[in-house]
């Protein structure tokens, strides 16, 4: 028996406070695509994904329209590239991409994920070309996200991987310099990736997978803050109690979304992912969650305290409402897309520094950070190899998705639109790791990844 | 607090009209529902906040008309009256506040 008061709480939260279902995403296995000519596998991958996902944006358009809960991005994810692309000669794997770009275009997603090599025990002929290929890709396409996975808790911290990937960085950001960069808001370095992440840019479908799955991804920063601000004075236990119930409510909502997609389609339904992931629309922010919790801005101390609780009470109001969590499950703290992340920065009150600490407890890590464009290569090597540390020593994912924008200096900003939104640059510290990053080879397993 | 009527099915719709009070509103929501088949399983309204809020819940067993159909002809004619009518199939509901 549904309340006249429970119909109006949902009906709100969806018309005041931006709840929405952030993705589907659709994860398609191409491993039946590999073929030792580079042109027929990239024909097949084509066929494949269209035909797989040729109704995805319809059949998601009707449920949101029946159920009333927008449903923001529909998206696909694929087996990384370089698994597939690696039975084949080709010296260059941009056709590759460029394969992906046209399918996802002829299905009507905004993104499509995987062109992806996972490396972090060290790489093989066709991670290297990948890799290479990576500027090219992003530079030559709209919709393809690239990500590499540097790092495991079980294999430790390939460092010469992290080198390769930040020279890759600053070769996307120069080749994408005439729209401040935007190929580093495709490219993702994770440490212990996910294999079901339905998020962008970071999205590819694992080799553990089935054929083809429906993922769901939640959000709703703005129900959780509009909870918070009702909460008043409660104390910590509370606040941690407001949040789960709201968090239970809002992945019920992916878990009603994701199994009736993955019905119509005919395909399993894999994960929901409990994260809360920001928008640049106002209220739809993270920083204001915390700032609510008493924070006079995101990035003052306490920030990674308030994080902490919030991320926890997410994942346990989650876990309980849906059979499946998966993905990255937790908060975001992207810079770009948030607009109390922006202010914080500009009021001096968040630091790169400060943003690292914080991803030691949250879902991700030092996400959509613009930097000035001269910064050297074995520094973004070396934030690489911190975040992915609190990865690998925590047994947690990170990531970085970092751009140094080519000309830009601290005070400027970078500026892509629509959900990717715009970044002011923030300051770098100066000295340098150049000595360590040049070692080479690869930071060890820490002792507790010895499990058995 | 007001209770609305649980009977079996999973046909069932709620509908939601949200706006300044006024005279035909019901008579217009209920003209829809009876021209499309559409059977009104329960009727509750209440004044909120100075606005007038009123939740129905209909089972489209029978409907002649599609849910994403009825919404349309439901947000139009709301229009017309200056109220925010929308249709929602009754899981989104049941999935968020029941276990």
């Amino acid at each position: 028996m549904l309340t006249i008061e429970e119909i109006l709480e949902t009906i709100k939260m969806v018309q005041e406070e931006n709840l929405d279902i952030r993705t589907i995403t659709m994860g398609i296995s191409l491993r039946d695509c590999s073929d030792a000519d580079h042109r027929a596998a990239c024909r097949k991958i084509y066929e494949k994904i269209t035909r797989l996902a040729g109704t995805l944006v319809k059949t998601g358009e009707e449920i949101a329209r029946e159920y009333g809960l927008p449903i923001v991005n529909k998206r696909i994810s694929v087996t990384p590239i370089a698994l597939i692309a690696e039975a084949s000669a080709a010296e260059n794997y941009l056709d590759y991409a460029l394969s992906m770009d046209r399918a996802a275009e002829a299905v009507g997603v905004n993104f499509i994920g995987g062109f992806s090599a996972l490396v972090h025990k060290g790489f093989t002929g066709g991670d290297v070309r990948l890799v290479e290929s990576i500027p090219q890709a992003l530079s030559s396409t709209e919709r393809v996200c690239a990500s590499v996975n540097v790092a495991t808790s079980r294999a430790g911290i390939n460092m010469d991987a992290i080198a390769m990937i930040s020279g890759v960085i600053k070769e996307t950001a120069k080749l994408t310099a005439d729209r401040d960069s935007i190929g580093c808001a495709k490219l993702v370095v994770f440490a212990n990736v996910p294999e079901d992440n339905p998020f962008m840019a970071g999205a590819f479908h694992g080799v553990g997978e089935p054929d083809c799955v429906i993922n769901t991804g939640v959000s709703g920063p703005g129900v959780v803050k509009s909870a918070i601000k009702r909460a008043g004075d409660a104390d910590m236990g509370a606040l941690s109690e407001t949040i789960k119930k709201m968090a239970f409510k809002i992945t019920r909502m992916g878990e009603l979304v994701g199994r009736t997609a993955a019905q119509r389609l005919g395909v399993p339904f894999g994960i929901v992912d409990v994260s809360l992931a920001p928008t640049p629309a106002v209220g739809d922010s993270v920083a204001e969650i915390l700032e609510e919790m008493g924070l006079e801005r995101c990035g003052a101390p306490g920030s990674t305290a308030a994080l902490a609780l919030l991320n926890d009470a997410v994942k346990k109001g989650g876990a309980m409402a849906s059979s499946y969590v998966g993905g990255l499950s937790g908060a975001f703290i992207p810079v770009s897309e948030d607009t109390g992340m922006i202010n914080a920065v500009i009021d001096g009150a968040l630091t790169i520094e400060k943003l690292e600490a914080m991803t030691a407890v949250c879902s991700v890590g030092l996400d959509m950070i613009a930097i000035p464009g001269d910064t050297p290569i074995e520094t973004i090597a070396a934030i690489i190899a911190d975040e992915a540390a609190i990865g690998v020593f925590n047994h947690k994912t990170t990531a970085v998705r970092i751009i140094p924008a080519p000309g830009k200096k601290v005070g400027d900003w970078v500026e892509f639109g629509g959900l990717l939104g715009r970044a002011p640059v923030m300051v770098v510290n100066k000295f340098s790791a150049e000595k360590f990053v040049r070692r080479g080879g690869r930071i060890p397993a820490p002792i507790h990844s010895l499990r058995n | 607090m007001n209770h609305l009527k649980n009977t079996p099915g999973g046909n069932r719709i709620v509908i939601t009209v949200i706006g300044p009070d006024r005279v035909g509103i019901i008579a217009a929501v209920s003209n829809i529902l009876a021209e499309k088949s559409v059977n009104i399983l329960d009727i509750n309204q209440t004044i909120m906040q100075e606005f007038f809020v009123m939740v129905l819940v209909a089972d489209m067993a029978t409907a002649a008309v599609d849910l994403v159909s009825l919404k349309d002809l439901l947000a139009k004619r709301g229009e017309d009256l200056q109220v925010r009518i929308d249709a929602q199939h009754e899981d989104v509901f049941n999935f968020m506040h029941r276990i």
